[in-house]
């Protein structure tokens, strides 16, 4: 194996944030407690950086690395510029949340940047084995993090159960690949099509591979009925770790999907087969997530049922096997990190020391406290219902199209009809907001970094859904530049 | 500046004063409320007149500002279209609309609700441009239904009134039904031409003359026909036309002000400017053509009748001019298009005239409108006399006057035309003019002439108070403010002056070029034309007109009747009560509407509430739906145990489950 210094441009943001999380561990050591805000500047620093760094391959021809294990392509530049900047928004609306918490210290930022380095790992590996090492080193700051805040019960059961059921998954996903190995004797992604087009693998073999496979995409998303870790991790994590659990790693997972079911499984003969099994988890996400939402009366536990019914959307765009659906896809998966952000986002700027405003009578008559964040909050919610003219509609009419073209119209309706259903909760919001009686009145304590960052969230998910095309054509040359898929 | 830029100047600046006095009318205060919209509104007449200046060098504009979606190979834009159809009106729109922003600051100032009027009067503003401006139906249609919107507002303005709130409910209902047939209208174009866009869809029109719908439920309608008249239900709704008037009266309920700019000069004027816009289309279709004649000259006599016998000063007006847009209506049924909007404009300055005027003697007679009170005001509130003066002999078509140009040229344009129903047409514009003489006359000399009658009745028992708070006690009238009685002379200078110097570019220069299309056997503008020789030959000739005969014989009558001999008046309405009756119940078209769609939909409504309703929807939809939730999020709180066997469990069925599919299917 050789390679030249050159070969390695395509990963060179990893490797900085690789090399910027080793500094950072050992700058934290000797900052004192009072000056946190150093290792936090580095974090942020070290964020911006690795999405510009990235930012710069945005416009290249797909460009391998490491013997071909790792990919540099307009697709992944795209996502990982979105997890890098997620990523820092979402400390921004954490900090002031973490201080009074105790979690306000280095390792939550190490552990975030290792989080953010799996994800980048994930949406640009092209072999099985760099999938899955991206997959783990996600999963494990993410077990991390649920359980940093340790005298909490519930933060560390749901770290234990999210743990034991991400093994599970991990297991079966691993499990999957095996199969897929016995059936095409090879990991790199490439490989895997050639050969399974070929015809020579045994159509068996790979299928019950795909079956497990499916699992383990199922279970990272949340969908059902894979999707009960959501409610309980959602629950039971600290909020700021919430926030990062329900945001970025939906861009990574989005990719995961693409590069295992669209590149390396995507075959017309498999196409058929995991089309039926992601109908079947989209339908129930739909139904299971929408309903049951209703019954919340934790914000985060709705969030968490309205991030499965979500993911039941997104699923839709991905198992139409078009172009077209996976930059539908693509779309929604970013309007819903941006939507995801400001209403996780909310919670923390709600909250003060010694108070979570994570139940939904927290958010009474928000608009008497706070009008403008209360009407933040109104443009996210409608957004999420699928209200035109936000954003959240375009991503809800793209992935119907894209299903409607293939001639599923009775999925449409299904989805359009729990959606319908769905709005009935994210509505009650809205009233409890406008219309309800506020049972306190202090005024909310909002910093002025996380104040500015959440007006642009809102007013972004506003502007996007008056000029979608933008986003839409950047989703849309993404897939088209990049991805391989068969024909 | 480039076209583009002015364009969206002249659109967005009312919208940025709206939205300023709307949401900041509590801070910038009730100064700050007038000026900036009033900046806006005048920056926005400037760049219409910047706009009609490049149209007039031949500087057309059609271009799209953006494109909200594309879906379906639909394109849904925002666009401009400003050629000389869109600018006249541009100019038009704005000016009336600066004119009633000045005014307004005399007539509402005591009123709690300033900055929210003066947020609304703009956002009107704004959605008219929208509306004048567009490029395709798509824009149209949001400028129609904004304007719908504002009007609904504007007439429930003085929203603790009881009558208010049924005016605007009423005005809203009734432009439903309209606007029903104009979107249906909409959608027809849009199936079988595959565009919103007004240049494409003109551009295909003749191609598509003979086309004929319906096939599906065993009819062969003509398509262009179809559409047209779809369209024209629309206009027939906002711009009060023959049966769907009935709003329009009840609209008086709002501010004068309102009543001025809405429901005279621009809003109703809105469906005379769509079918003029829509030239290309309704040429192609006759029957549709004659359908605007014969509804045009219903509304224009016969609304005109019910002026006669009105006692509220306001009233009086609302009614000339549901008449008035009648007689446009007419004009467009005439093919003569140019005539309609050369109507459409003089009417727009003499009307809004009429009504500010009319809201000057409201102010000074302390908020009574019953012109059974007045009488005398001449040397009491001389400017607001000489004025309306002015608008009423511009109404009423006296040479010279603006009206006079407009009118007579409809008046001559029926006559020559050739389209079915044009003869009837033509007898009711022309008796039209007597009683337009009549009503404006009877109101002048009213109000203005002979004995003073207020001193005698005071104003305490007035019922129909133009503002909630009136003011009681002796009445003693005098002229208005400046900020009041200015606007009156701003109006009246081209409500003299506009039709002498716009009748020959306008009708007969080729003024409008493309913008408006006549086909050439419906060209009777054209034949007028040839025996036009400049505005002075048409003043003098006026004279000897029998128009001029009709209204001077009006304007006779009305004198005798109501100054020489007042007895009169009271001895005609005893002895024919049941003539009197129809006119005073307004032909019971109110009570029948109230009685056959009111009281019908409330029947039905009441069924199907007690089946429909209270059986399926309630008793299996909602209860049914609920029921499901309930047990569904129960099952699903069951099997969300909190214990992470459980959870491991269900990962286990998914993989079972999604195993067992693909056996199946194997």
């Amino acid at each position: 194996m050789e390679f030249s210094i050159m070969d390695l441009a395509p990963a060179a943001a990893e490797i900085f944030l690789l090399a910027a999380i080793c500094v950072i561990l050992v700058v934290d050591l000797f900052v004192p407690d009072e000056r946190r805000y150093l290792t936090y500047g580095l974090t942020q620093i070290t964020l911006v950086v690795a999405a510009l760094l990235t930012a710069a391959g945005i416009d290249s021809a797909p460009v391998y690395a490491f013997s071909g294990m790792f990919v540099g392509d307009a697709f992944s530049s795209v996502l990982k510029v979105g997890v890098c900047l997620t990523v820092a928004i979402g400390l921004v609306y954490s900090r002031s949340y973490l201080e009074p918490r105790g979690m306000y210290r280095g390792e939550y930022f190490v552990l975030a940047l290792f989080a953010t380095l799996g994800m980048m790992v994930m949406i640009s590996a092209n072999h099985f084995l760099a999938l899955y090492l991206g997959l783990e080193l996600l999963s494990l700051s993410l077990y991390a993090m649920v359980a940093l805040a340790r005298d909490s019960a519930r933060s560390t059961e749901a770290a234990m159960k999210y743990f034991v059921l991400g093994a599970l998954a991990s297991g079966m996903l691993l499990y999957g690949m095996s199969m897929v190995y016995g059936a095409t004797a090879s990991l790199a992604i490439g490989d895997v099509i050639a050969a399974v087009q070929s015809g020579h693998a045994n159509s068996t073999i790979l299928k019950f591979g795909l079956v497990f496979i499916v699992a383990g995409i199922g279970f990272k998303l949340g969908a059902v009925p894979f999707h009960m870790w959501v409610p309980d991790v959602y629950h039971g994590a600290p909020t700021a770790v919430t926030l990062m659990i329900g945001t970025a790693p939906k861009l990574a997972a989005f990719a995961f999907i693409v590069r295992l079911l669209v590149e390396s499984l995507g075959a017309e003969q498999l196409v058929v087969e995991w089309r039926q099994m992601l109908v079947l988890l989209s339908v129930a996400s739909l139904v299971l997530g929408n309903v049951v939402a209703i019954a919340q009366t934790n914000l985060k536990r709705l969030l968490a049922y309205s991030t499965i019914s979500h993911m039941g959307f997104l699923l839709l765009g991905v198992l139409s096997g078009t172009t077209e659906g996976y930059s539908a896809a693509m779309f929604y998966v970013s309007v819903y990190v941006i939507m995801g952000l400001g209403a996780f986002g909310m919670i923390l700027l709600m909250s003060r020391k010694g108070y979570e405003a994570e139940e939904l009578e927290d958010l009474k008559g928000l608009n008497q406290r706070h009008p403008w964040y209360a009407f933040v909050m109104l443009i996210i919610m409608f957004s999420m219902a699928g209200i035109p003219p936000t954003v959240g509609f375009w991503a809800k009419l793209s992935v119907l199209q894209a299903v409607i073209s293939i001639g599923y119209v009775w999925l449409a309706v299904v989805a359009v009809l729990f959606s319908l259903v769905g709005a009935f909760y994210y509505l009650r919001v809205v009233k409890l907001m406008y219309f309800d009686e506020p049972a306190q009145r202090e005024a909310m304590q909002v910093g002025v970094d996380s104040g500015v960052l959440m007006s642009a969230n809102g007013i972004a998910v506003l502007a996007l859904g008056m000029m979608p095309g933008a986003l839409l054509a950047v989703c849309e040359r993404a897939v088209t530049m990049s991805l391989r898929v068969a024909t | 500046m480039n076209m583009m830029s002015v364009c969206l100047v002249a659109a967005l600046a009312p919208l940025a004063g709206a939205i300023t006095a709307g949401l900041f009318g509590r801070q910038i205060g009730r100064a700050g409320a007038h000026w900036v919209t009033i900046i806006g509104v005048a920056l926005s007449m400037i760049a219409s007149a910047i706009a009609l200046r490049d149209v007039m060098d031949g500087n057309l504009f059609n271009g799209t500002v953006y494109t909200w979606a594309t879906s379906g190979g639909m394109r849904f834009e925002i666009g401009f279209l400003i050629d000389e159809l869109s600018a006249t009106m541009m100019l038009v729109v704005t000016f009336v609309s600066l004119m009633v922003h000045i005014y307004t600051i005399g007539y509402m100032a005591d009123d709690p609700g300033y900055q929210r009027f003066f947020s609304y009067i703009s956002l009107f503003t704004f959605s008219m441009m929208m509306l004048v401006m567009s490029n395709n139906f798509l824009q149209l249609f949001f400028g129609w239904e904004a304007v719908g919107l504002v009007s609904y507002l504007l007439i429930g303005f003085w929203y603790t009134r009881p009558t208010a709130i049924y005016a605007n409910l009423k005005a809203f209902l009734v432009n439903r039904v309209g606007d029903f047939g104009f979107i249906l209208g909409i959608a027809l174009v849009l199936v079988y031409f595959g565009s919103l866009d007004y240049g494409e869809v003109f551009a295909l029109a003749p191609g598509k003359a003979t086309e004929r719908i319906g096939a599906e439920i065993g009819v062969q309608w003509p398509l262009i026909t179809a559409i047209c008249i779809c369209l024209f239900i629309g206009a027939m709704g906002k711009s009060a036309q023959f049966p769907l008037h009935v709003w329009l009266p009840d609209s008086m309920e709002g501010p004068t002000p309102i009543s001025a700019l809405i429901h005279a000069a621009t809003m109703v004027t809105a469906g005379i400017f769509m079918v003029a816009r829509m030239s290309p289309l309704y040429e192609l279709s006759e029957t549709a053509l004659s359908l605007i004649l014969i509804i045009g000259a219903i509304t224009a006599l016969f609304m005109g009748l019910l002026g006669i016998v009105q006692n509220d000063i306001k009233r009086v007006v609302a009614y000339s001019t549901l008449s008035q847009l009648g007689y446009m209506t007419v004009a467009l049924g005439a093919s003569a298009y140019s005539v309609a909007i050369f109507h459409l404009m003089t009417h727009a300055f003499f009307k809004a005239l009429l009504f500010l005027a009319a809201g000057s003697v409201i102010i000074g007679m302390h908020h009574d409108q019953d012109m059974r009170h007045m009488g005398g005001l001449r040397r009491r509130m001389p400017i607001t006399w000489i004025t309306s003066l002015i608008g009423s002999l511009a109404l009423i078509g006296f040479p010279f006057f603006s009206g006079f140009y407009s009118k007579e040229s409809i008046i001559e344009a029926v006559h020559l035309s050739k389209t079915p129903a044009a003869g009837l047409a033509w007898i009711a514009v022309t008796v039209g003019v007597f009683i337009t003489a009549l009503y404006s006359f009877r109101m002048y000399f009213l109000v203005f002439e002979g004995k003073p009658r207020f001193e005698v009745h005071g104003s305490s028992d007035a019922q129909h108070g133009d503002d909630a708070h009136a003011h009681h006690g002796p009445v003693d009238p005098h002229e208005s403010p400046a900020v009041v009685w200015w606007p009156l002379v701003a109006l009246a200078v081209p409500s003299i002056v506009v039709g002498a110097i716009a009748i020959g570019p306008l009708l007969f220069g080729g003024y409008f070029g493309d913008s408006l299309q006549v086909l050439s056997k419906h060209d009777v503008v054209g034949k007028i034309g040839e025996h036009f020789h400049g505005w002075l030959a048409m003043g003098l000739h006026g004279f000897a007109t029998v128009p001029f005969w009709l209204a001077a014989a009006g304007v006779a009558l009305a004198w005798y009747l109501y100054l020489r001999r007042p007895d009169i008046p009271a001895k005609i309405q005893s002895a024919v009560r049941p003539l009197y009756n129809l006119l005073d119940q307004k032909y019971y078209m109110d009570r029948f509407n109230d009685w056959f769609f009111a009281g019908g939909a409330r029947s039905v409504g009441g069924g199907l509430w007690r089946f429909g309703d209270v059986g399926v929807i309630d008793g299996v939809l909602v209860n049914g739906s609920a029921k499901l939730v309930a047990w569904l999020a129960g099952v699903a709180r069951k099997v969300q145990s909190g214990f992470v066997y459980h959870y491991a469990f269900m990962m286990i069925i998914g993989v079972f489950v999604l195993m067992t599919w693909w056996f199946l299917h194997l």
